[in-house]
């Protein structure tokens, strides 16, 4: 197991570091002029210029790249202005390195994707096993019926309309908004709970139509065949074998959506207001700051690498199968 | 388009087939017909997704017809109507009549605000998604196909390279990336505070959503390939000394027409979805072009005295959305007799 997950954690850093390197051409060096796209929205001749000093781009590309690999590990200064390792870049815009503003809206973001998995993984591989297991019936076509529609709507639509009525006609929910954890508990989970449910909707019904196809593939399986025939109840057949086999290409999807939610739920943050990453990333690019761009999409796709990692490791302990092979 | 390709694609293709097994003498009856008459029979009897393709060829009527529907009912997305006259819109500029202004004059009612008409601004919106989705969808489907295929079909340190490619290509999440790569592309193809006709933005769109979106359909078509690759047929065609370019359009092609179809009938909702979101993000189609994502956008702004305006583009989008997706499973269900929902 523990050389399994040294050999992932390699193969990860490696990614990442493709990654990082190609971050940095897309984003700055197949633009014309990146200081431009630094600059912000209000870009005065004297900005621009002490930008293009700052960032060097009077040197090669090859130095560039090396100036930005090894600020990541040892941080790296721009004119005035100290960036501690692990740099990520410099915001001209506020003023600030990419990586704070980054750690100061992750918190909105991780809430936000922590919250909405739990519903969705509990209600989508729920109702996806209870309508694996009524395959036919009217309960599975129902459900399946609605998963088509949940996994059609978006989330700009579904989440105007649930606050139209939720929370402005009916006043069953507060009004969502983003308060930290540890300021205030309560108002944390109620703020968030809109968002939250609004986003399991959505996912939800991906994970019910997944676990209903895998579950039904799975309780086809010989060895599942051998359980029943064993005389074991219809509830441990299931609960304790049948799942296993099931579990595997949900996870592979979780995996990724992790990563992408860890990314920022743009559509949803940008809906509730939430102060996360993904409206971070909407916001940069409306205020022209490609260093906070690159920020977001580095620690984007690393939360993407580190989710799958995370996820290939959940495969070994589930399915002993993967650690062999 | 979507209800006629299983014809259209018949001819070509079953000249294509003849040889290879798809078209090897079916078990059943009857016997003499192409694999795609056969799907096109299946496709048919399937009430859900005839009612399906309906939908979804309405829409497109709908929506490539704007402008004929729109001389017709006599109106046009971009006039203040509201605005022009008095009477329609109140002084807080919000439509007087219930249900956001929807009248016997305009059918689906009058924007808050600029008082433009709703119904035109839907069908013309609904052309602007679907041309812009249709783009990528074709772009990113024979550029995955070029792709997956060569790598597939080649193999050895072609294949590594471009399955590492793919790897990095898929590990960033897509609408952040999307968002992210937009201010790039967009300062390659203009001049600073240069102003961008509708066209070029939507072409910017289109180079983005391909530029990305190509990586999945070459990870699908290549693992195809490597199955297709070691199969008797393929061999044997091999062995008797057929070049690359006759295995490849005469004994691959016609295995890989199902996963290409059906991944690029379900790829157009997807990029009708993500195209909303960008333009309701503020990255994609700004005004005054119309387009649903925007609709979305604005809807958002006045939902809470106009929810009408919110519902219009919303509700049309899901419906499109479900018909769409119902009709790639039935496509799929046609085209792959053995699959078992």
């Amino acid at each position: 197991m523990l050389r399994f997950l040294v050999r992932r954690l390699l193969g990860a850093a490696l990614i990442l570091f493709i990654v990082i390197t190609a971050t940095f051409f897309l984003f700055f060096a197949v633009p014309d002029d990146p200081a431009r796209l630094s600059c912000g929205k209000t870009c005065t001749p004297d900005t621009l210029a002490a930008i293009r000093a700052n960032l060097g781009l009077d040197q090669s590309v090859p130095a560039q790249y090396w100036d930005y690999l090894s600020g990541i590990f040892v941080g790296r200064d721009y004119g005035e202005m100290r960036c501690d390792a692990p740099c990520l870049g410099y915001s001209f815009v506020n003023s600030e390195p990419v990586l704070d503003t980054l750690l100061d809206r992750f918190p909105a973001t991780l809430s936000l994707a922590f919250g909405a998995s739990v519903i969705f993984l509990t209600v989508g591989i729920g109702v996806g096993v209870v309508a694996a297991l009524n395959r036919g019936g009217w309960l599975d076509k129902t459900t399946m019926a609605l998963s088509l529609i949940g996994a059609s709507v978006t989330i700009q639509f579904l989440g105007v309309i649930a606050r139209y009525v939720f929370v402005d006609e009916l006043r069953w929910l507060p009004k969502p908004e983003y308060v930290p954890l540890l300021d205030d508990t309560p108002g944390w989970a109620g703020g968030l709970l809109l968002p939250w449910l609004t986003l399991a909707v959505v996912q939800a019904a991906v994970y019910t139509r997944l676990t209903r196809s895998s579950m039904v593939d799975s309780l086809q399986e010989d060895y599942v065949r051998t359980v029943r025939a064993k005389g074991l109840t219809p509830f441990q057949v299931t609960g304790k074998h049948a799942w296993r086999g099931a579990v595997t290409p949900v996870l592979t999807v979780y995996g990724i959506e992790l990563g992408t939610l860890l990314g920022g739920a743009v559509v949803t943050e940008t809906t509730f207001n939430i102060p996360g990453i993904g409206k971070l990333a909407v916001s940069s690019v409306a205020n022209s700051d490609l260093p906070m761009i690159m920020g977001v999409v580095l620690i984007a796709a690393g939360a993407m690498v580190l989710a799958n990692v995370v996820v290939d490791a959940l495969y070994a302990v589930i399915d002993p199968r993967v650690r062999l092979s | 388009m979507s209800l006629s390709s299983p014809t259209a694609e018949a001819p070509s293709s079953a000249s294509a087939t003849d040889g290879s097994p798809a078209a090897a003498p079916a078990p059943g009856p009857p016997a003499g017909l192409t694999p795609m008459r056969l799907a096109w029979r299946r496709f048919r009897r399937d009430k859900a997704g005839v009612a399906a393709g309906s939908v979804v060829l309405l829409f497109f009527v709908a929506g490539l017809g704007a402008p004929l529907f729109a001389k017709l009912y006599g109106k046009d997305p971009y006039t203040t109507y509201g605005q022009n006259e008095p009477g329609l819109l109140n002084d807080y500029g919000y439509p007087i009549a219930p249900n956001g202004g929807i009248s016997g004059e305009y059918w689906l009612g009058i924007e808050p605000g600029l008082g433009r008409d709703v119904l035109t601004q839907l069908l013309y919106g609904i052309r602007t998604s679907l041309l812009i989705s249709l783009a990528v969808v074709a772009i990113v489907t024979v550029l995955g196909v070029v792709v997956g295929v060569t790598a597939g079909y080649l193999g050895g340190r072609t294949d590594y390279l471009a399955g590492r490619v793919i790897d990095v290509m898929l590990s960033f999440p897509s609408t952040l990336f999307f968002i992210a790569f937009t201010p790039v592309v967009t300062s390659l193809l203009t001049s600073p505070g240069e102003e961008m006709s509708p066209l070029l933005r939507g072409s910017i769109l289109v180079m983005v959503l391909s530029a990305f979106g190509w990586a999945g359909v070459a990870r699908l078509l290549r693992g195809q390939v490597l199955s297709l690759r070691s199969r008797e047929f393929v061999e044997a065609a091999r062995a008797s000394g057929s070049p690359p370019h006759r295995i490849i359009f005469h004994e691959l092609l016609p295995n890989l027409w199902t996963p290409i179809l059906v991944t690029a009938s379900l790829a157009v909702p997807a990029y009708v979805t993500t195209e909303a979101a960008l333009s309701y993000l503020g990255v994609g189609m700004v005004e005054p072009t119309p387009d649903w994502g925007r609709m979305l956008l604005k809807g958002a702004e006045v939902y809470q005295t106009d929810i009408t305006y919110m519902f219009v583009p919303g509700i049309s989008m899901l419906i499109f959305v479900v018909a769409f997706n119902l009709l790639g499973d039935s496509i799929r269900d046609a085209l792959d007799p053995k699959t078992d929902r």
